[in-house]
């Protein structure tokens, strides 16, 4: 049951982290240079990033589950540590914070510049919107196939993958505009959080590990790396504000 | 060739990311874990303490580089 929860959230956060920076890679374009192309270009990318979780997920469900496990863990792992590395590093003041606001304004600024169509079809916009949403998706695919694969539960994953997308898009146009008060880097914080722990868990299945505790040892391992990582945002933050106190209480 | 050059970028991006040392210290670990536990060594505690070390060696490094 917890494990469901996890994998629930673990989806849902993910998803509407990418969600957000493909919306405001969307809205840039469309609103400078009309939606018809842009919105083409999403379903585009929609339909692709549709295509590789239809064929991927059942095919790997016939491969055997240590298996899979095993590469789903080391793959959940090294996408983990990745976004945890570059949240706790943002956090800490090492790394400056993602502004959807500013993402807004420099798509804005690049798709007025651009040349204008001379057909019907704006390939500028279609490919930018294509581009933008399916390299943002092509995370969370891998994402909702691992979890759903290596849990069996990939209709669980994928539900909340597209129930994260209905969320961002929603509040995207309620409020017509890039969602900057996102408080996108705890989110990643979390995400991080929670694939590394997925990762190390079926990842030691997959290499033939018996856990203490079963799956009770999921919870474990949030519990070990959220500890670590807000360690370790704290033992930066306390560094940098060492190295520049000035410039840190500015 | 710089299609394939690309493409290959781009998968090792996406897979490896930043820090190539993470990667090849979990491969380390894995394949250390596949290894004991296939010699009767219950060694469950291996990933987490490669983890914890990776995590905390990755961000270090970066944090006296002074980050990007």
């Amino acid at each position: 049951m917890s494990s469901n929860i996890l994998l629930f959230l673990g989806t849902f956060l993910a998803s509407a982290v990418e969600a957000v920076e493909a919306l405001t890679i969307v809205l840039a374009v469309g609103v400078v240079r009309g939606w018809r192309s842009t919105l083409l270009g999403v379903a585009a990318a929609s339909v692709v990033l549709a295509a590789i979780i239809a064929a991927l997920g059942p095919a790997l469900q016939r491969i055997p589950i240590s298996t899979l496990r095993l590469v789903v863990g080391a793959l959940l792992l090294t996408f983990g540590l990745q976004w945890l590395r570059k949240a706790i590093l943002r956090a800490g003041g090492y790394k400056p914070l993602h502004d959807e606001a500013a993402a807004f304004a420099s798509g804005r600024a690049e798709a007025g510049s651009a040349a204008t169509p001379a057909g019907r079809t704006d390939w500028y916009s279609f490919t930018v919107a294509f581009k933008g949403v399916l390299l943002e998706g092509l995370e969370v695919a891998f994402i909702v196939i691992g979890f759903g694969s290596a849990q069996g539960k990939l209709g669980l994953a994928i539900g909340a993958a597209a129930a994260a997308v209905v969320v961002v898009v929603a509040v995207g146009l309620v409020v017509r505009g890039p969602l900057e008060r996102v408080p996108e880097n705890t989110l990643k914080f979390v995400v991080g959080v929670l694939l590394t722990s997925f990762g190390i868990f079926w990842g030691g299945e997959g290499a033939g590990v018996e856990w203490p505790g079963s799956d009770a040892a999921i919870l474990a391992a949030v519990a070990l790396v959220g500890i670590l990582s807000v360690a370790l945002t704290q033992a930066l933050r306390r560094r940098r504000q060492a190295a520049s106190p000035a410039e840190v209480r500015a | 060739m710089k299609y394939v050059v690309a493409f290959g970028r781009f998968w090792w991006n996406f897979i490896v990311g930043d820090d190539w040392r993470v990667a090849a210290g979990l491969a380390v670990a894995f394949a250390g874990t596949w290894t004991l536990t296939h010699h009767g060594v219950n060694a469950w505690w291996l990933l987490p303490i490669a983890v914890v070390l990776l995590l905390v060696g990755s961000v270090l490094r970066e944090a006296r580089s002074g980050g990007a």
